[in-house]
């Protein structure tokens, strides 16, 4: 394997230089070989398959390169995104967004608390319900129950035609509301913590 | 589909540990392979790129890609 520099690797990927390529391919190869070790999905084919992809996304962004690391680094970096980014949209590519989160959790006060020792919880469950249901945009409150019902960034993405940043601030905008809403609401972190064993 | 109390538990974890200033995965994903090869390497870490990596506390996906670049990169030994 060729030593190259950062500089070496910018200047001869960009002329799309045949050997800098294949080069490139194998270190994305290895990468991801070690990257996805362990994991059943991440069969053969499919690492031959984002392997692929990686090169492509990285010949495509080398502007995006800081050099604050190797390049072969950040190679990686990017490869390995679009790898988990592909194997979390094959579990959830055929659910839509708009069925998971279609029943507003408004409409689910919770249940009565059982034991007087949940009162504090039910408490806390309450306002949540409330500020979700009723402070919290439809597009913030659709981006947070799907985030934590599980469905990948990535797939909710491109299901709301966000990108990854463009969702990230959405839902942190969304966890920021929840977070003033139950300050109005008297509930302090403290109080959050002790109702959840957190 | 509301969220059930669990769910609601683990957003109310996240809600504790949300602060105004964060970084979002794009922006996350600059910086790090430097703080990839400083943790492979053990060596110190600077405050800012110490404050960036709090992201991985609040986005268990870039968390998850995380290790798995650091996985990458040990068994690369000095890289290539
Ligand atoms: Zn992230």
């Amino acid at each position: 394997m060729t030593a190259r520099t950062n500089e070496d690797w910018l200047r001869l990927l960009g002329e799309a230089e045949e050997a800098a390529v294949a080069e490139l391919r194998e270190v994305l190869h290895r990468g991801l070989r070690r990257a996805l070790a362990g994991r059943a999905a991440a069969d053969d084919g499919f690492i031959e398959d984002v392997t692929q992809d990686g090169v492509l996304k990285v010949l495509g962004g080398l502007t995006t390169f800081r050099g604050d690391s190797r390049f072969t680094t950040w190679a990686v970096t990017v490869a390995v995104r679009v790898a988990f980014t592909e194997l979390r949209r094959a579990k959830w590519k055929d659910v839509s967004l708009d069925r998971l989160v279609e029943d507003a959790p408004a409409r689910h006060p919770p249940a009565p608390p059982e034991v007087p020792s949940q009162d504090a919880r039910q408490a806390v469950l309450a306002a949540m319900h409330r500020i979700i249901g009723t402070v919290l945009t439809d597009r913030q409150r659709q981006a947070l129950v799907a985030e934590f019902k599980g469905m990948p960034q990535a797939e909710i993405a491109v299901q709301m035609g966000l990108t990854r940043n463009a969702l990230y601030k959405l839902t942190h905008d969304a966890r920021q509301s929840l977070k003033r809403g139950l300050e109005a609401a008297g509930i302090d972190g403290d109080e959050v913590r002790a109702a959840f064993d957190l | 589909m509301s969220l059930s109390p669990d769910e609601l538990k683990e957003l109310a974890r996240y809600v504790l540990l949300t602060r105004p200033d964060e970084i979002g995965c794009d922006d996350w994903l600059g910086y790090a392979p430097s703080y990839a090869e400083l943790v492979a390497a053990l060596q110190p870490i600077s405050e800012p790129l110490q404050k960036a990596a709090g992201h991985l506390v609040l986005c268990p996906e870039c968390a998850e890609e995380f290790l798995a670049l650091l996985a990458a990169l040990k068994e690369d030994g000095a890289g290539s």
